[in-house]
């Protein structure tokens, strides 16, 4: 047994080493280092990319209170029962006023924080100028690394940020509810298009049949692929359809992994992975230099005094960015 | 621009009783004071608490008993703890701990015991002071 990591002294070796060799403290501990962007967390990830890739990333998202925590836990359940090892990263927001957050997801997966197969992170959105699909997408990446076959990836989608995290995953799932006009509220939001597979949750309720037709009309709308994205109905309190909802799972990724079109699913993937990451650290980038040169605070200035326009102010802060970079 | 992480803390009730209404305060206080606060819910194991423990990597465990088997769980918490490698991490109790008992609790690593009526504050103040620094 490898000897666990303790205290500050952790070296990208060390866990690297740990997490390959199936280690939870090693593989806990690297995630903490990823989720902090430290130089340690940077080079596990660099190190362990080519060990990346043979897991099932699959990404679960939907509105608040739509079962998203409850559905992940009914997957993790019957993948187990399938015979897979699950890692889940459950995102949460963080508040805006004190940074701090709650993070819940554990409630609705008690049983299975006593499953040695499984291995359950909660992240705090932690609101980090658009990092979150940079540090999430690195402890999936983590957790395919130390050889779990499944990774599910849990987050509100709301907000660009969240919504390129599911994103990321090779599949995603777009959990919506019977009634409230929940399927139009999915298509202004965007989450449509980024769903390969759709489940109507609680459909004990009343109008789960409406809400599967509401969605089939919508999806006619929305650009048709080489992929049709099913729709299924779930409860997942019960665990009913959730087997039907893994073999959609499973079916997609066949197709994105093993049919004609799984190149041309693998660079779309690969696409989006490396513009949502430039796009995180371009933000990031930006935001340094501009406080650097401090253009922003001016500009700001002036925009609240109504002495400039918001327009004609952003134009001149990437002007200024630009020249900051040049300069250095 | 890099942010000062947050302090992650796991706040669990071990045993029976099903009162969580002073955990959840406490876990709520945290969370106004900046930190990542992970709440399991009532009646978890000592296994169940260890391993949400590793693999949050918290570096602070609050646990909170109302049933009067603080002797017999918190011990088991900490067994548990040992036995998975996390031997890091700061450890305090709030809920019915007789003053009696306090010693005994303090004597297998807790380092705070924080009964009714305490100021949500102190917790703040201690966790702060007292949470081992992570990455």
């Amino acid at each position: 047994m490898t000897t666990p990591p303790s205290g500050g002294g952790d070296t990208a070796t060390a866990l690297v080493e740990g997490i390959l060799a199936g280690n939870r403290r090693a593989l806990a501990r690297a995630i903490t280092h990823v989720e902090a962007d430290s130089a340690a967390g940077r080079e596990v990830l660099e190190r362990i990319y080519p060990r990346t890739g043979r897991a099932q990333t699959v990404g679960i998202t939907g509105s608040a209170g739509a079962g998203k925590s409850t559905l992940v836990g009914a997957l993790a359940r019957e993948e187990r029962k399938r015979g897979r090892t699950v890692g889940i990263v459950a995102v949460d927001p963080s508040s805006p006023f004190s940074h701090g957050a709650i993070l819940g997801d554990r409630i609705r997966m008690q049983d299975l924080t006593a499953d040695g197969g499984v291995f359950l992170r909660s992240m705090a959105s932690r609101g980090n100028l658009g990092g979150l699909s940079e540090t999430a997408t690195g402890v999936v990446d983590v957790l395919d690394a130390a050889g779990f076959d499944v990774v599910l990836i849990e987050t509100v989608g709301a907000g660009q940020d969240e919504v390129e995290v599911a994103n990321a995953a090779g599949t995603t799932v777009l959990v919506a509810n019977p009634g409230g006009g929940d399927e139009v509220q999915s298509m202004k939001a965007g989450l449509m298009e980024v769903a390969q597979v759709m489940a109507v949750n609680k459909a004990d309720l009343a109008g789960a049949d409406t809400a599967v037709t509401g969605l089939k009309a919508l999806l006619l709308l929305a650009n048709s692929g080489a992929w049709d994205p099913p729709i299924l109905k779930t409860v997942a309190r019960t665990g009913e359809g959730v087997p039907e909802l893994v073999d959609a799972i499973d079916r997609h990724q066949a197709h994105i992994t093993q049919s004609a079109h799984a190149a041309e699913e693998r660079r779309a993937h690969a696409e989006r992975q490396v513009i949502a990451l430039a796009r995180a650290a371009l933000h990031r980038e930006a935001l340094e230099a501009a406080s650097t040169t401090g253009a922003l605070a001016a500009l700001v200035e002036a925009v609240a005094k109504r002495e400039r326009d918001p327009r004609s102010a952003a134009a001149a802060l990437l002007h200024a960015v630009k020249a900051e970079w040049t300069r250095q | 621009m890099t942010q000062e992480r947050p302090i992650r803390v796991l706040i669990a009730k071990p045993g029976l009783d099903g009162h969580d209404r002073g955990a959840k305060v406490v876990a709520r206080a945290l969370r106004d004071a900046g930190m990542e606060v992970i709440y399991t819910g009532i009646r978890q194991t000592p296994q169940m608490i260890a391993e949400a423990a590793l693999q949050e990597d918290v570096q602070v465990v609050g646990l909170s008993i109302l049933s009067g088997a603080h002797l017999e769980l918190f011990p088991r918490v900490v067994e548990e703890l040992k036995a998975r490698g996390v031997d890091d991490v700061l450890l305090f109790a709030g809920g019915i701990i007789p003053q009696d008992d306090i010693p005994l609790v303090s004597k297998i690593g807790f380092k705070g015991v924080f009964g009714p009526g305490t100021d949500t504050n102190d917790i703040i103040a201690f966790v702060r002071e007292h949470a081992p620094a992570r990455a």
